[in-house]
C-alpha cells in the first residue's frame, strides 16, 4: 500500500515538474520582448534594457529557469510584473474561494449522481429514459449558460440569492451560502450529468456479470447485491469520471467566477492573461497542476480501497 | 528432405511485467521435428507452453534461444519482411472460430486476404474463393455473407479455407476443434484428415485433448511446464504413456462409458497415491 | 460542466459494418432525434456560408442612434451596445464558430488518431510516451492552459482553437488506443500477420474499420465542446474583438443585462442549441451502432428451435424408492424483446430429480440446458418469460414470491457456475463471499460463519484455508476458485445442487479432481444434483440418470447405464457416433510420403 502511494506521489511530482518546465519555456521564450511589452511602445531603448536587467530577462533561459525552480521549491513563485504582488500570496489569498466552489461542486456531483444513476440502471423504463435525457442535456449545455440562466432567474428576477460578490464563511455562513450556492449549482450541472451517466453505465455493466447471478443463487437479497457488490464494482469507473470532472470544473470556475463576480483564481487568471503577467500565469499553472495531482492521488487511493486489483498493479 | 520443420532447444521468454521483474520463460528449450505430410500432435494443459510453441513457429512469439529451421533455413529470427514471404508456406487455424474471423468482412474478403498479398487478380481470386469453399464443403455462394451468419463449425471451415488459400506445406492448428460441439468436432477432424490426404500438407496439431490428438497425429509430443516430457509415435504415447505426467493426463480424461470410467477412476486414484503420481500432482 | 472536460473514451462493441459511414448515415435518417439535430446543424452551416447574402447589415457597422435598439424592421433582433445589428452579427459569428470548431476537430483528430493507432498497434516506447503525454494534457484544465497560451500569443482565435485541438486530442487518442489495443490481439489480426499482410495493410483493413465509427461520434462531441469553449473565452473578453462572435455577443449582453436582457438570449440560444444538437447527434449515432451490434449478436447465438413436438424417449426409471425432490413439468422459456422477434429457448421440458440422485443434462451449445438450469432457480436474465411448473419439495417455485424464492436459493437449491473466475466478486475477499451468505441464510454469528467457512475450504481440498480465506479471487488459480465456489454452494446444506458445466473451464487433470470432489460431497450430503454438461465422459463419471437435450427439448431420458448401452433416439445415437474412440490411433507416418523413402 505504501509503495502504491509513493509511486503515485512520485509520478505526480514528475508531472508537475514537466508541466512547469514546459510552461516556463513556452511562457518566457515564447513571449518575445517582454520588457518592451511591459513598458509600452513609447519607452526608450535604455529603459527597456534596464527593465530587462531588473527582471533578470537578460540572463540565459536556463539560468532564469534554475532561479525560478530554486525559488519555487521554497514556495516563492516570484512577483507580479504589474502589481508587484507576491504571486504565492496572491494565489493563496484566492485559492480557498475557488476551491470551496470546485470541491463543493465535486462533492455535490458525487452525492447527487448515485441515486438517479442506480435507479436508471436497475429500474429501467421511464425512470431510465428521464435520467438519460436530463443527463444528456446537462452534459451538452455549456455550464456558463446554466450559470447565466441561474443568475438571471434565481438571483436577478426572483432575488433569492445575491447575484454577485462573495462573503467569507468566517464572516457569515448564511451569507457565504447565499453567494456560493448558484456558482456551485452551475458548476456541478455537468459533473452530475457525467457521473450519473457513468454510474448508470457501470451499474448496467456490473449487473450483467456472472458473479451477480452466483450471489443471487446464494440467497442474498436484491438490495444487498446491488448496494454492496454492484455499487462497489461500479464505483471505480464513476470515480475516474469524477476525477476528470474535477479538472473540468476547475477550468469552468474561471468563467463562472466572472459571471458571479467572485474574487477567486478566475479573476486574477483573466487579468494576468490580458496583461501578459507571466510570473502570475506561471504560478497559476503550477498551482493548478499540483491541485489536480493531489486530487487524482486521493481518487487513486479511494480506487485502491474499492478494488484490490488496482493496489497491486 | 525428411524434415520440414526442425525446432532445436527453442526458448521463448516474455519480458517481465514491471521494473526489474525477471522475464517469464514460456518455453525452456523445446526440440521437435515435423516431416512433410505428417501430423505432429502437441498435447498439454494451460500454461504448458503448447500454444507458445505454435506461435513461435508462426513468428508471433519472441524466440530468445535455440533455432527453428524450416526447409533447412532458420526462420526464428527473420526480419518482418522476410517473414512475410513465408506466408505461402506456413499457415494457421486458430482455436476460436468467433474471433479468428473479422466480423465486419465478408467471407470472400476474408479468403482473398492472403491472395491480395500475392497480387492475384480479382477474377482469379474469385475463382479461387469458390474452389476453396468447395474444398471445405461450404456452399460456393457463401462468399457474400458475413461470418456471423455461420455456425461455429462452418466458421472453422472458413478459417481452414483461409489457411489453404496459398497452398501451404505446414499448417499450425491451435486447438482448432476445442470450441466446437461434439458432432461438429468429428466432422471438422475428418476434414483435416481428408485435406492432408489430398494435398500432403503437414500439421502441427495443438490440443489439450489426448483423444483428439490420438485420432489425427502420426507422432505426439506431451508438454508440461514449458518442456516436452514425452515424444514419440502417436499410438505409443497415447496408449502406453511412459512419463508420469502423460499417465496422469491419460487417466484424468473421463471415458464416455460408465463401466470403463469406473475402472479408470480407480486406476487414477491408485496412480495418484503412487510415488510417480505424487511427483506430477498439480 | 462540460466545457473543458474530455469525454470518456467509449468503444462501441458493435462490429463496424462494411461501408459503415454510408449505412450509418442512412440509418440515422430513420432516427428522429438525429434528423432534427442534423437539420439544425445544416441550417447553421448554410446560413453561415451565405451570411453576406442573408445579413441585413454589416456586422461591424456601429451606429450611435441604434445603441441597444429594440427589435424593429431595420434590426429584426435589435442592436447591441455599439448599435450594431444583432441578427447580422449572429449570422456572421456562425462562420467563426464553425471554422474554429472545425480547426479544433481536425487538429485533435489528426494528432489523436495517428498517435493512438501507432501507440496502440506497435506499443513500445512510443506507447509509453504517448500515453504519458495524454495523461499530462488531461491533468491541466483546458481553460487554464488556454489562458496561459493567450498570455503569450495574444487574442488569436485560430491559435486558440488549434491549441485547444492539441489539448483535447487525448479524447481521440484514448478512444483509438483502447479500440486498437482491444483489436490488436484478436486472432484475426494474427491470422492476417500469418497471411503475410504488412502492418499498414493490417491497420487499414482490420483496425481503421473498427475505430471509424467511434471516431465520428467523438468528433461530434469534440465539435460541441470546441464551440462552447470558444464562446467561453470570448465571453471572458479574451477573444479577438474585431470579429463578431457568439461569445463576444454574450459578453456584450451580460454587460447590459439590466437594460437590455434580450441581447443575451440570442447568442445563448444559438450556443446552447448547437451544443445540444452535436451531443444528441453523437448519442444517436452511438445508439444506432449499438442496436445493430446487439441485434447481430443475438442472431448468431440463439438458434430457433424448429423441432416439432415429438414424444420423449424414456427408459425405465431404475430406482423409485428415493423421495422425489424436484419435478419440472412443461417448462418453456422464451425471450420476447421489444421490437425483436420472439425466441423460444426451452420448450415443454419435464425433469425429475430424487434425493441423492445425480441427473445429467447433456446437449450441444444452444440446446437450452443452461437456460433450463437457470429457470429452475429463477435466475434467468432480464426479458425471459417462463411457463410450466417447477415443484420442489411439494412447492411450486414458479408461483412463489421473489422473497420466498430468495429463501429457497442457497438454503435449498444451490448453484455451481461454469467459469470460476468471473463468478467471484473481485472486490471482496474469498472469506467475505463465503461468510456473507452463511450469516444471512443460517443466521449465525460472524465468528461461527468464519469457522464454518474455514472448515468448508479445508473440506473442498484447499491446502491452506486461512490464506485462501483472506485472499482476493485474482490471487488463486482457476481450479482453486472452482473449489471455493463449490464450498460456497454447499455452505448452507442445500438439498439440490445445480452444477452448470462445473469443469468445462478447467484443465483435464483439475477436472478429474473437481469431479471427484463433487461426487464425494454429493454422497456425503445426500444431495440431489443436476449436472449440466456437454461431455459424455463427465456423465459417465458422475451421473445416475441423464436427459439429452436438443434445440430446447429433451429427446431422451433415463438411467445412465440404459442410455449408454442402448441409445434409442436418432439424435442421441448421432452424438454417440461422434465420440472419438480410444482404441484407434493413427500410427506413424507411412514412409512413402517422404521424398527419399527413408524410414524414420
Amino acid at each position: 500500500m505504501w509503495t502504491f502511494i509513493a509511486k503515485r506521489l512520485l509520478s505526480g511530482l514528475v508531472l508537475v515538474a514537466v508541466i512547469s518546465t514546459l510552461a516556463f519555456l513556452l511562457l518566457y521564450v515564447g513571449s518575445g520582448d517582454i520588457a518592451r511589452h511591459i513598458l509600452g511602445q513609447s519607452a526608450t531603448a535604455q529603459g527597456v534594457a534596464q527593465k530587462r536587467a531588473q527582471l533578470g530577462l537578460d540572463r540565459p533561459v536556463l539560468a532564469q529557469y534554475l532561479t525560478w525552480v530554486e525559488h519555487a521549491v521554497r514556495g516563492d513563485l516570484g512577483q507580479s510584473w504589474f502589481t508587484g504582488q507576491q504571486v504565492t500570496q496572491g494565489i493563496l489569498d484566492r485559492l480557498d474561494v475557488t476551491l470551496s466552489l470546485v470541491v463543493g461542486a465535486t462533492i455535490l456531483s458525487a452525492i447527487v449522481s448515485v441515486v438517479p444513476g442506480v435507479a436508471a440502471a436497475t429500474r429501467g423504463g421511464w425512470i431510465d429514459r428521464t435520467v438519460q435525457v436530463v443527463t444528456m442535456l446537462g452534459f451538452a449545455i455549456p455550464g456558463y449558460l446554466i450559470a447565466l440562466a441561474l443568475a438571471i432567474e434565481l438571483a436577478i428576477n426572483l432575488g433569492w440569492f445575491k447575484p454577485t460578490g462573495y462573503v467569507n464563511p468566517g464572516t457569515s455562513i448564511a451569507g457565504w451560502l447565499g453567494t456560493v450556492t448558484l456558482p456551485i449549482l452551475a458548476l456541478s450541472a455537468g459533473g452530475v450529468a457525467g457521473v450519473t451517466q457513468q454510474v448508470r453505465g457501470s451499474v448496467v455493466d456490473a449487473m450483467r456479470r456472472d458473479y451477480v447471478r452466483t450471489l443471487r443463487s446464494r440467497g442474498l437479497p436484491e438490495q444487498r447485491v446491488v448496494f454492496e457488490h454492484i455499487l462497489r464494482n461500479a464505483g471505480g469507473p464513476a470515480l475516474a469520471v469524477l476525477a476528470v470532472q474535477f479538472v473540468g470544473m476547475f477550468g469552468a470556475a474561471v468563467i463562472v467566477e466572472q459571471i458571479f463576480a467572485i474574487p477567486g483564481l478566475g479573476q486574477i487568471s483573466v487579468a494576468a492573461t490580458q496583461q501578459g503577467d507571466i510570473p502570475m500565469v506561471m504560478g497559476l499553472v503550477v498551482v493548478t497542476a499540483i491541485i489536480v495531482v493531489l486530487v487524482n492521488l486521493a481518487i487513486d487511493l479511494f480506487q485502491g480501497w474499492l478494488n484490490p486489483k488496482v493496489r497491486l498493479s | 528432405m525428411t524434415t520440414l520443420l526442425n525446432c532445436r532447444d527453442v526458448v521463448v521468454e516474455y519480458p517481465g511485467k514491471g521494473f526489474r521483474k525477471p522475464p517469464f520463460r514460456a518455453l525452456k528449450g523445446v526440440s521437435l521435428d515435423i516431416r512433410p505430410g505428417e501430423t505432429v500432435g502437441l498435447v498439454g494443459e494451460s500454461g504448458s507452453g503448447k500454444t507458445t510453441l505454435g506461435r513461435a513457429v508462426l513468428g508471433l512469439a519472441p524466440v530468445t534461444g535455440g533455432s527453428i529451421e524450416f526447409e533447412g533455413r532458420d526462420i526464428a529470427h527473420l526480419a518482418r519482411r522476410a517473414r512475410r514471404a513465408l506466408a505461402s508456406k506456413i499457415q494457421v487455424v486458430f482455436q476460436d472460430p468467433y474471433t479468428s474471423l473479422n466480423p465486419s468482412l465478408t467471407i470472400e474478403r476474408i479468403l482473398t486476404e492472403p491472395l491480395t498479398v500475392r497480387n492475384v487478380g480479382s477474377a482469379e481470386a474469385r475463382k479461387r474463393v469458390k474452389d476453396l469453399l468447395d474444398q471445405v464443403r461450404l456452399p460456393t455462394d457463401a462468399g457474400t455473407r458475413l461470418p456471423r451468419e455461420f455456425s461455429g463449425g462452418q466458421r472453422q471451415r472458413i478459417a481452414i479455407a483461409r489457411a489453404l488459400a496459398l497452398d501451404p506445406v505446414l499448417i499450425v492448428c491451435d486447438e482448432p476443434v476445442s470450441a466446437l460441439d461434439l458432432s461438429t468436432q468429428a466432422r471438422v477432424l475428418d476434414l483435416f484428415r481428408e485435406i492432408q490426404d489430398r494435398t500432403g500438407v503437414a500439421y502441427l496439431f495443438i490440443s489439450h485433448d489426448l483423444t483428439v490428438v490420438r485420432h489425427l497425429s502420426h507422432r505426439v509430443a506431451v508438454m508440461y511446464q514449458g518442456e516436452i516430457v514425452e515424444w514419440g509415435d502417436g499410438d505409443q504415447v497415447t496408449a502406453h504413456p511412459q512419463h508420469p505426467y502423460t499417465k496422469r493426463l491419460f487417466l484424468a480424461a473421463p471415458v464416455p462409458d460408465p463401466v470403463r470410467q469406473a475402472e479408470r477412476r480407480a486406476a487414477r486414484k491408485a496412480f495418484a497415491k503412487s510415488d510417480a503420481g505424487a511427483a506430477v500432482a498439480g | 460542466m462540460n466545457t473543458a472536460t474530455i469525454p470518456e473514451a467509449e468503444i462501441s462493441t458493435a462490429p463496424a459494418e462494411a461501408g459503415a459511414q454510408l449505412s450509418l448515415f442512412r440509418r440515422l435518417l430513420r432516427n428522429p432525434v438525429a434528423v432534427v439535430s442534423m437539420a439544425w446543424l445544416a441550417l447553421l452551416i448554410l446560413t453561415s456560408i451565405f451570411s453576406p447574402l442573408l445579413a441585413p447589415h454589416d456586422p461591424n457597422l456601429a451606429s450611435l442612434q441604434d445603441v441597444l435598439a429594440n427589435p424593429s424592421a431595420a434590426h429584426p433582433l435589435g442592436a447591441d451596445s455599439a448599435g450594431r445589428d444583432v441578427l447580422s452579427r449572429l449570422l456572421f459569428a456562425g462562420r467563426y464558430s464553425i471554422a474554429g470548431a472545425l480547426l479544433t476537430v481536425v487538429v485533435s483528430l489528426v494528432i489523436g488518431v495517428v498517435s493512438g493507432l501507432v501507440a496502440g498497434y506497435f506499443g513500445g516506447w512510443f506507447d509509453t510516451i504517448a500515453s504519458w503525454t495524454s495523461g499530462l494534457l488531461m491533468a491541466l484544465p483546458g481553460i487554464v492552459a488556454l489562458l496561459a497560451a493567450r498570455a503569450v500569443i495574444g487574442p488569436s482565435m485560430w491559435w486558440a482553437m488549434a491549441i485547444f485541438g492539441v489539448l483535447i486530442s487525448p479524447a481521440f487518442f484514448r478512444l483509438v488506443y483502447a479500440s486498437v489495443a482491444a483489436v490488436r490481439d484478436e486472432l484475426y489480426v494474427d491470422a492476417a500477420r500469418v497471411a503475410g499482410l504488412s502492418d499498414t495493410r493490417i491497420i487499414a483493413r482490420h483496425i481503421l474499420t473498427v475505430v471509424r465509427a467511434p471516431v465520428i461520434i467523438q468528433a461530434a462531441m469534440v465539435a460541441g465542446i470546441a464551440i462552447a469553449i470558444q464562446a467561453g473565452l470570448e465571453f471572458l473578453g479574451l477573444g479577438d474583438t474585431t470579429k463578431p462572435t457568439w461569445g463576444e455577443m454574450l459578453n456584450d449582453g451580460f454587460a447590459n443585462i439590466y437594460s437590455s436582457p434580450m441581447l443575451m438570449l440570442w447568442p445563448s440560444l444559438v450556443i446552447g442549441v448547437t451544443s445540444i444538437a452535436l451531443t444528441l447527434l453523437g448519442n444517436a449515432m452511438r445508439d444506432v451502432l449499438e442496436r445493430s451490434g446487439s441485434a447481430s449478436r443475438s442472431n448468431s447465438k440463439t438458434p430457433m428451435p424448429t423441432v416439432s413436438a415429438e414424444p420423449v424417449v424414456t427408459h425405465g426409471d431404475a430406482d423409485r424408492s428415493a423421495e422425489e425432490l424436484l419435478s419440472v413439468e412443461h417448462l418453456t422459456v422464451l425471450y420476447d424483446p421489444p421490437g425483436g422477434r420472439q425466441v423460444i429457448v426451452v420448450k415443454d421440458v419435464a425433469l425429475n430429480v430424487r434425493r441423492g440422485e445425480v441427473h445429467g443434462l447433456i446437449g450441444e451449445s444452444g440446446s437450452g440446458k443452461t437456460q433450463t438450469a437457470w429457470a429452475i432457480m429463477r435466475l434467468l436474465p432480464e426479458g425471459a418469460r417462463t411457463t410450466g411448473t417447477i415443484t420442489f419439495e411439494g412447492q411450486d417455485l414458479s408461483t412463489v414470491s421473489p422473497r420466498q424464492m430468495q429463501r429457497v436459493r442457497g438454503r435449498k437449491i444451490a448453484y455451481v457456475p461454469q467459469e470460476p473466475m468471473s463468478n467471484l466478486d473481485a472486490s471482496f475477499t474469498i472469506g467475505h463471499q463465503l461468510v456473507e451468505p452463511m450469516r444471512l441464510c443460517l443466521g449465525i454469528s460472524r465468528q461461527e460463519a468464519r469457522r464454518r467457512a474455514l472448515d468448508l475450504l479445508a473440506r473442498v481440498g484447499i491446502p491452506n484455508p486461512e490464506l485462501t480465506f483472506r485472499a482476493y479471487p485474482h490471487e488463486v488459480s482457476g481450479g482453486m476458485a472452482q473449489r471455493v465456489l463449490i464450498a460456497g454452494a454447499i455452505s448452507c446444506d442445500p438439498d439440490l445442487l445445480i452444477a452448470d458445466e462445473p469443469t468445462t473451464a478447467l484443465d483435464v487433470t483439475v477436472q478429474a479432481e473437481v469431479l471427484e470432489l463433487l461426487r464425494d460431497l454429493q454422497k456425503e450430503l445426500n444431495m440431489g444434483m443436476i449436472l449440466v454438461t456437454h461431455n459424455f465422459g463427465v456423465v459417465a463419471d458422475l451421473c445416475d440418470t441423464v436427459s439429452v437435450m436438443r434445440l430446447g427439448r429433451i429427446v431422451e431420458t433415463g438411467p445412465v447405464m440404459d442410455i449408454f448401452a442402448n441409445p434409442t433416439h436418432e439424435y442421441t445415437r448421432s452424438l454417440f457416433d461422434a465420440i472419438l474412440d480410444e482404441e484407434t490411433s493413427r500410427g506413424p507416418l507411412e514412409n512413402d510420403t517422404t521424398d527419399e523413402g527413408v524410414p524414420a
